[in-house]
């Protein structure tokens, strides 16, 4: 049997495993099991088969089901990138499936989230796997329905219900770009199937047009700045599964379907276009980030540093079409197969993350990090693994994060080879503004991890605080390993994915894994190389030296006492640092300017015992420069037609009468 | 053989650095001593402190956790690893492949992300200030770092060490206004990074002013040893970096042989000696300057990055 019939199987298991839901959803242990474990497996099975596609270099398939319009049929292929994708998005139900064995025991609701989970699942692969228009808008807004509804799973909350209705309508928003994307991509004739897509010439004028929608469209799923505002609103609404997976996978659907349109159907690009995306890109990142810094409540903090992730792929999807549109092919793929990687890093750790989010919440009841502190004690296994993952995010060797924004700079470096005078200013200052971002990635995950894991506890909810069951530590374990393997084994993963680049842009890298030592070479060893496995080793030679060392040198002996602390203790934990302090040096430097943010102190008089109080202002510019004022423009129109429904009949007749003449006069005015 | 002759060299490298870092630090503390009219300590006096500390018995907080024992033990392997890999006395070290200078600064990252989550981990207000503070200016330090190592890739084509040091020591480059402008903004990056006057004091304690003291404060005995020593490291580093970048000439190549690695090493130790020198007289000369102030002048190391790499545009010969 073919990869894609297990992959359309698959799709068509996870669909009756959502029926199964609704009928298992009166029996809560019965229903968790049998969703989450047939989700597990069935996901498992989906992944090896993507997987084996992908590194048996499996030609594309394609296949036609009797299923939509009925001219056009619903279409579903399997090639490389499809099969990646593939790859990302089963990893991540499936350990999401794991986690959620263990987790979905404290699911107050499990009626509202059973049957949409493994809908959801189905909808992306759905999306991943759709070969014409019709089915892939059709799955798209399938997708994004099911996680509307995982969304509103906690409906009672108000907070929660806000999200809903802004993740709604963003949503509709993003669909109605992708749907004029296609029929622009469609023309006259009207094909609307992939394969006549890509062989139709398409004007230049069209393909920039076709590129703006999907940046819109795509965008505004992916989360890109300013489309963002719904993200990190909706993502920490959900289950903590749920979250994982729309923050790990379902962006990264987004950026399939961009990737999918923009280098597979559309051709050549204009450099124009590439400019405005590595725009977005450089402003998304470091913008991202420092939302994440202002914030308190660890879920909205890994929401917001999704943000940051999305940005740095755009990024480096921007260099691809850059260097892509001036043929130089070996860079653009050296800047595809970086984004690649770090759509894969950042499904794993920002999946991993979410889970440690999760199992906090479980552990504590709390998401908000000012109450949380000292959990390294309480849960040592979730402690190390959130660790790993922090380390992972904030770009650190010898983790995983590290090498692709490593293949990221390399591209960067290439970029004086560019014709263009816009591209070779903007791509410099767009590397330092990943780095900006990746600094201020290493500071909020400082932040997140030092005040929730370290510290001492700040409230009465930490001190009660336990290890959480073993699916869920597993479903952080395994991740976190990935995390480990890739960044130490560049090389490999740079190999299975160099057969996408080769497939979209007509060029690979050379192959990584003959090399010596397992180091990377992307372009030439005269330009950059890193060996991952070399530099971890070296760092665990040199500690245990060390430790070694010192343990013959020093002596061995540990007191204990009470913190130090320049000899000023401070009794009460609330006096720490909490997540509002460490970020105010940043808060000071770079919130100023982006979000207007003021400190205010109001100290009552000598005398008076009224407390002194810090009023911390911020202002949310992109919400309100851009969406306040719309909203109000679209509830100012419509109270004024609102007097539309009280006319006379006189009043009516005459309206109609204008409108006839009106339009009466442009026909005759056009023609 | 070639290969044990590549390891040989490669230890004697990691070696040397080890030794080199604290003697750097006390000479440049005897300068300053000096130019205060003082007698000063002895150029040794690094080394007996880090013995006495390893002699000392460790104090650890109550309630201070398994990672803070750590950290010392990874910041310090982390530090030496990024010294070993810049070039001294020779290029094309064995290991120099396994790295560039984008890894150094993100192994320095690792380091000082360690660092900051020790300060925070037993939870007293000193730690926190030192942390929050260290990594406002990472944040800004490092496009800064970046905009240099760009400026610098963008001349010789690479972001290998020995690669650089090869290509600028060679006669093609000659003087260049943009690796002039960048290496003023390496030198603030480094000020900046290893906490001296004007960012920091390294001499300072009980002050609010201070950064990277505030972080380590509940450090004792073979941590603090480690933690200090890590720190010596960091500024061998970074010296060592503004000679390889700027500096390489007389540095022994690749397979040359024992005496030009010997030259190259002597040679080495006379630039280095300059540079604590001039260290000296520039922390003698400024004073500290505000926290807040920190940004202006780490924004100008990433004017003068920029500025360079735009030079290099208008012109290959600026």
């Amino acid at each position: 049997m073919s990869a894609l019939a297990v992959e359309l199987g698959c799709v068509a298991a996870l669909l009756a495993t959502a029926v199964i839901g609704v009928a298992a959803a009166r029996t809560p242990r019965l229903g968790r099991v049998s969703v989450y474990g047939l989700a597990a497996i069935v996901c498992t099975i989906a992944l090896v088969s993507a997987a084996g596609a992908l590194l048996r270099q499996e030609p594309p398939a394609e296949i036609v089901l009797p299923l939509g319009l009925p001219w056009l049929g619903s279409h579903f292929s399997l090639d490389p990138l499809s099969a990646f994708f593939l790859v990302v998005v089963d990893l991540g139900g499936a350990l999401a499936s794991l986690y959620a064995l263990g987790y979905g025991r404290h699911e107050h609701a499990p009626q509202r989230v059973l049957p949409f989970y493994p809908a959801f699942l189905a909808g992306m692969n759905l999306v991943v796997l759709a070969a014409d228009a019709f089915s892939f808008l059709l799955s798209w807004e399938f997708m994004s329905l099911a996680s509307w509804a995982l969304v509103m799973a906690h409906h009672r909350e108000a907070a929660n219900r806000r999200a809903g209705y802004v993740y709604l309508l963003m949503a509709s928003f993003g669909t109605l770009m992708l749907l004029l994307a296609f029929g622009l991509l469609a023309g006259t004739a009207g094909d609307y199937g992939f394969a006549a897509i890509r062989l139709a010439p398409h004007a230049p004028w069209i393909a920039t047009l076709v590129l703006l929608l999907m940046l819109l469209g795509a965008g505004s799923k992916a989360g890109l700045v300013p489309l963002h505002v719904w993200l990190p609103l909706a993502h920490p609404a959900a289950p903590s599964q749920v979250s994982a997976l729309m923050s790990g996978v379902m962006t990264k659907v987004a950026i399939y379907g961009f990737i999918r349109v923009v280098f597979d159907l559309l051709g050549q690009p204009d450099w124009s276009t590439s400019g405005i995306v590595l725009l977005f890109g450089g402003i998304t990142a470091p913008i991202g980030i420092l939302y994440a810094l202002m914030e308190k409540d660890l879920k909205r903090l890994l929401a917001y540093s999704t943000i940051e992730n999305v940005g740095i792929i755009f990024v480096s999807l921007g260099l691809a079409l850059a260097f892509q549109a001036n043929d130089e092919k070996l860079p653009a793929a050296l800047a595809f197969t970086a984004k690649l990687f770090h759509v894969f890093n950042h499904s794993l750790f920002k999946s991993l993350l979410f889970f440690g989010a999760g199992a906090v919440l479980s552990a504590t009841g709390e998401r908000d990090m000012d109450k949380l502190g000292g959990l390294i004690h309480r849960m040592p296994v979730t402690s190390v693994v959130f660790l790993v993952g922090s380390i992972a995010i904030s770009a650190l060797p010898p983790f995983n994060g590290f090498v692709s924004e490593w293949l990221i700079f390399q591209a960067v470096l290439q970029s004086p080879q560019l014709p263009q005078w816009g591209l070779k200013i903007l791509v410099p200052a767009v590397g330092a503004l990943m780095a900006l971002a990746a600094a201020l990635a290493a500071a909020c995950f400082v932040k997140a991890y030092g005040i929730t894991f370290l510290g001492r506890p700040r409230g009465p909810a930490t001190s009660k605080a336990h290890e959480v069951d073993r699916f869920s530590l597993a479903a952080m374990i395994i991740p976190a390993a990935l995390c480990l393997f890739a960044g130490v084994l560049p090389g490999l993963v740079m190999d299975a994915l160099a057969p996408i680049a080769s497939d979209l842009l007509g060029n690979r890298l050379a192959p990584q894994s003959p090399l010596a030592w397992l180091s990377i070479v992307p372009l030439a060893e005269s330009k950059g190389s890193y060996n991952g496995l070399l530099v971890a080793a070296f760092i665990i030679v040199s500690a245990s030296l060390s430790y070694v060392a010192i343990r013959l040198l020093a002596t061995g002996s540990v007191r204990r006492g009470p913190a130090w602390g320049c000899g000023f203790t401070d009794p009460v934990p609330l006096a720490q640092y909490s997540a509002a302090g460490f970020a105010q040096p940043i808060r000071r430097v770079f919130g100023t300017l982006v979000f207007r943010a003021r400190d205010r102190v109001t100290m009552p008089p000598p005398g008076d015992i009224a407390p002194a109080r810090l009023r911390i202002e911020l202002h949310d510019q992109v919400w309100e420069r851009i969406y306040a004022p719309l909203a109000n423009g679209i509830v100012g129109t419509a109270v004024r037609l609102n007097r539309m429904q009280l006319l006379t009949i006189r009043g009516y007749l005459s309206l109609v009468f204008v409108t006839l003449v009106t339009l009466l006069l442009v026909l005759a005015i056009w023609t | 053989m070639d290969v044990i002759t590549d390891i040989a060299v490669q230890g004697v490298q990691m070696l040397l650095v080890f030794a080199l870092a604290p003697l750097l630090t006390g000479f440049v503390r005897k300068i300053k001593a000096r130019l205060q009219r003082r007698r000063g300590p002895s150029l040794l006096q690094p080394y007996r402190d880090l013995i006495r500390l390893l002699r000392k018995d460790v104090v650890l907080a109550d309630n201070a956790s398994w990672l803070f024992r750590a950290v010392p033990y990874v910041t310090f392997a982390a530090i030496w690893v990024a010294a070993a890999l810049v070039p001294t006395f020779a290029t094309g070290l064995l290991f120099n492949w396994a790295a560039d200078l984008i890894v150094i600064v993100a192994l320095l990252g690792t380091a000082r992300f360690f660092l900051a989550l020790a300060g925070m981990d037993v939870g007293t207000s000193f730690g926190g200030i030192g942390s929050s503070r260290e990594v406002m200016i990472a944040a800004l330090a490092e496009p800064a770092m970046l905009m240099i190592v760009f400026c610098v890739a963008l001349v010789v084509g690479s972001t290998h060490l020995s690669t650089v040091a090869d290509h600028i020591a060679s006669t093609e480059v000659g003087l260049r206004v943009s690796l002039g402008l960048a290496m003023i903004a390496l030198v603030i990056v480094a000020l900046a990074e290893n906490a001296r006057i004007p960012v920091d004091n390294p001499s300072t304690h009980l002050e609010l002013t201070m950064v990277h003291e505030a972080m380590i404060l509940e450090y004792s005995g073979r941590h603090l040893a480690l933690i200090e020593f890590g720190a010596q490291l960091k500024l061998l580093l970074y010296v060592s970096l503004i000679i390889c970048l700027f500096y390489p000439w007389g540095i022994g190549v690749f397979g040359a042989g024992p005496a030009a690695y010997l030259a190259g090493a002597a040679l080495y130790l006379v630039k280095l000696t300059t540079a604590g020198f001039l260290l000296a007289v520039f922390e003698t000369a400024t004073a500290k300057m505000r926290v807040f102030r920190v940004p202006q002048f780490l924004g100008a190391a990433l004017m003068l990055g920029l500025l360079g790499t735009l030079l290099l545009f208008v012109s290959k010969g600026l």
